[in-house]
């Protein structure tokens, strides 16, 4: 059993390399990347996000929630002998020798003005806020650079259908990183189309559960304002008594 | 030291204790550790990092003279102004508009709509941004939003929830606010487009959170916060509300007393610029990346705590400074994702915390403190932690119960992004458990709010983390997204109304910052920290020491 003070020095010691930044003395294997084209040795096992900041790069842009949801830091490299020109996240992506990597912090994007309160929800509404959607030719490359892995041309075609509920269900994981709208051949902006499709499916597809209506209801009677007094007026002593007595509903 | 040999993402020596826990699964999947008893919480809390020995002191100057908080977060209360007044002209005027919010995640995108709501015109508003817009905690959070709308449940179980969770120290008139509005916020997200996980019947799919005694999560798959802020950014923009990314807030301004403006500075050009304001809601969120105590964190890059920095010094009311709190499951391993976020809604749904020798510890439902607690008392007392290749300890989250639990294919619907995450770094959370320890999740107090988002200070609101009251010294899952969206709302109407009875444009001055600096200066500290920080450091040690600014 150790020290309570010397848990917390312990705890700290081992995450210095995520808190405060990589000490060369601390790494022992190595691999070569190239930023914009400039060669870097950086510590093996990194994200591209780390390597590229024990590199030196402070990220003002191209960097925001770093762990997956944000699509903030979205790249693109290919990797020494290899055609391939692949896309990732740079925070949740390793990196990996002889890689060529670039960031892309913003893809120009049109976004159609809706109200959405409004639209109709045919299956043409999709088609007339992105009439380019029409111009797939089906080349999968947006799929290819999902770094979500999502079946983009699908959902494109679905949309093309006006088959809300499959864009929703094919389209629900997108990060909006905009890396499908970079490649698009026919200039797509896939993302937006997304969503779009699923706002009109959440409002319109989806039905609000009759218990859940019940509730605004009540609230509006004002049928807790009592309740809520007694509550207010507690003190410490009734709210643990009231804690104490709560009785967990069953799993 | 020899190559580790991986198996599915794993080293050898750590797949031979996941051996452990496999042998003890079926047994433990009828069997749940009791939940503690108060004096059995009082106990485990003092291996908390907030209650361990060291780590903080008392603010030595302005409103919370006295008040004890974190080291890390007392630099930077106790911090010289990044440019003193002199170097900034404020006489020329960039911007002038009625509402001006700072900061783009749940709380300020709610307020620019309920304000506009409310009668704010569009080009009225401005919504300033220290990264992109939508760059907050908000996006990233997974477990879902309470709202007590199920007939078995009533808002005023979700109070008492709350506020045995705080350990009764919530505002009691602001936590009311936030349990009353919760159905309603629910009700306008799905009018606004969420897709929220339905049950076949087309009932809202409900489960547990930790500390609660109802089942009422909300959630959109393990997306929550992204499908709620994607649709509420997605409606902002259809409305053409203006918008300023990169251009972080570093000084409020004010006439002496009323908040009247900001000094934005453009992230990229390094130029600054004026605005003047008749209201301001604050709504920069949290301090995980001030890494408390040395803990990775879950929060997103610009979580350095700037908001409550610069409204200390115009003389905001700071409450409950000195709590901070650990999520319970942050990954340990791999190395690339420690401090990320493993949802709470994991263990909702069946996911058991496991020591080393594969036994189930701890009731896997305890609020976030005592949860936290046990782990690390586990790791570091009873010393049934897990070891990882660079040296931290980790206990087991057995997640391949979910789906001995839920049935096959359940752990994919629920946790499609938890999935990917592991499956980049070859382990497959399906089949094997993952390895966590408690990180640095949420700020709990703030800027002192009432029940509508107002402070102290005349012309100043704040909404969602950056604020101090709803939660208490604790909050629980599922209060934070509704926090940011209940008082996001509340304060964009607060701050309507305020500008409707007649608010006018104020003189701007900084004259409370040339105050604050005298008061540091005779306090006897040293003017060697600066703040707002704006965004952590984490270059290379070696570029950092070779590195000079021309």
């Amino acid at each position: 059993m150790e020290d309570k003070k010397d848990i917390m020095q312990i705890i700290a010691d081992a995450n210095k390399s995520v808190t405060t930044g990589i000490d060369s003395a601390d790494i022992e294997h190595w691999v070569w990347i190239h930023i914009m084209g400039r060669a870097y040795q950086v510590p093996a096992g990194l994200t591209i996000m780390q390597a590229m900041e024990y590199a030196g790069y402070k990220f003002i842009t191209s960097a925001g929630c770093r762990a997956g949801f944000c699509g903030a830091c979205a790249t693109m490299y290919r990797k020494e002998g290899e055609y391939k020109l692949q896309t990732a996240m740079a925070c949740q992506t390793r990196v990996e020798d002889g890689m060529f990597l670039v960031q892309i912090p913003f893809a120009p994007a049109q976004e159609a003005t809706y109200d959405i309160t409004k639209e109709p929800y045919a299956a043409s509404t999709l088609l007339e806020h992105y009439p380019e959607i029409a111009r797939c030719v089906a080349c999968n490359t947006c799929t290819k650079a999902c770094p979500q892995d999502l079946e983009v041309m699908d959902y494109i075609q679905d949309a093309l259908r006006g088959d809300y509920k499959k864009v929703a269900e094919r389209s629900f994981d997108c990060i909006q990183c905009g890396l499908c709208a970079v490649r698009c051949p026919a200039e797509i902006t896939q993302f937006n189309v997304g969503m779009l499709a699923r706002r009109m499916y959440g409002r319109y597809g989806m039905t609000e559960p009759e218990y859940a209506k019940a509730r605004l209801t009540e609230l509006d009677q004002g049928k807790y304002d009592k309740e809520f007094k007694k509550l207010l007026a507690a003190d410490v002593e009734e709210l643990k008594k009231r804690y104490a007595a709560r009785e967990r509903e069953a799993d | 030291m020899a190559e580790l040999k991986f198996i599915g993402g794993y080293p050898e020596y750590m797949r031979e204790l996941i051996e452990k826990v496999n042998s003890t699964r079926a047994q433990r999947k009828d069997y749940t550790p009791p939940a503690m008893t108060p004096q059995q919480r009082e106990e485990v809390l003092q291996v908390h990092p907030d209650f361990a020995p060291g780590g903080k002191r008392a603010i030595s100057i302005g409103v919370n003279k006295g008040d004890i908080g974190p080291n890390e977060v007392i630099d930077l209360l106790e911090a010289y102004p990044l440019v003193t007044p002199k170097e900034i002209d404020i006489s020329n005027v960039d911007y002038e508009v009625d509402l001006l919010i700072i900061g783009g995640g749940l709380a300020g995108t709610a307020a620019a709509l309920w304000a506009n709501n409310e009668g704010v015109a569009t080009e009225k508003i401005l919504l300033v941004n220290k990264l992109r817009h939508g760059d907050s905690n908000s996006i990233m959070a997974q477990g879902g939003t309470q709202a007590a709308d199920r007939a078995n449940d009533s808002p005023a179980i979700h109070f008492i929830d709350a506020m045995g969770g705080g350990h009764y120290t919530n505002k009691p008139d602001v936590l009311k606010g936030l349990v009353e509005d919760a159905p309603y916020i629910i009700h306008w997200l799905k009018e606004m487009g969420t897709i929220f996980d339905k049950e076949p019947n087309g009932d809202y799919v409900e489960r547990w959170g930790g500390g609660t005694c109802r089942k009422r999560m909300h959630a959109c798959a393990d997306y929550t916060g992204l499908e709620e802020l994607r649709v509420i950014i997605d409606e902002f923009r259809t409305r053409g509300i203006p918008v300023l990314e990169h251009n972080p807030v570093i000084e409020l301004l004010t006439d002496g007393s009323k908040v009247t403006g900001v000094v934005l500075w453009n992230l990229e050009t390094h130029q600054y610029k004026i605005v003047r304001a008749k209201a301001t809601i604050l709504a920069t969120g949290g301090f995980g990346r001030l890494h408390i105590r040395g803990f990775p964190t879950t929060n997103h890059y610009g979580a350095t705590y700037d908001g409550p920095v610069i409204a200390y010094r115009a003389g905001a009311k700071l409450l409950d400074t000195d709590t901070v709190q650990y999520h319970p499951t942050g990954a340990a391993y791999p190395q690339q994702i420690i401090g990320l976020l493993l949802t709470e809604k994991l263990r909702s749904m069946g996911a058991q915390p496991v020591n080393v020798d594969g036994e189930a510890f701890v009731f896997p439902l305890e609020p976030r403190d005592v949860e936290a607690s046990a782990f690390i008392r586990e790791c570091y007392v009873h010393d049934k932690g897990i070891v990882t290749p660079t040296g931290m300890r980790g206990v087991w989250l057995d997640t391949p119960m979910i789906e001995l639990k839920n049935g096959p294919g359940s752990t994919a619907k629920a946790f499609p992004g938890m999935i990917r995450m592991y499956k980049r770094f070859d382990i497959d959370m399906i089949k094997d458990p993952v390895l966590v320890f408690p990180t640095l999740h949420y700020q709990n107090g703030g800027v002192e709010t009432d029940p509508w988002g107002c402070t102290n200070l005349e012309g100043l609101w704040v909404a969602g983390e950056v604020s101090g009251g709803v939660h208490g010294k604790n909050r629980l899952m599922g209060n934070s997204t509704l926090d940011c969206l209940v008082y996001g709302r509340r304060s964009g109407m607060s701050a309507a109304k305020y500008l409707k009875n007649g608010a006018k444009f104020g003189k701007l001055s900084l004259d409370h910052v040339d105050r604050y600096v005298k008061m540091l200066k005779d306090a006897g500290i040293k003017p060697e920290r600066k703040a707002p920080i704006i965004l952590p450091e984490y270059r290379g040690k070696a570029v950092l020491a070779r590195m000079i600014d021309l």
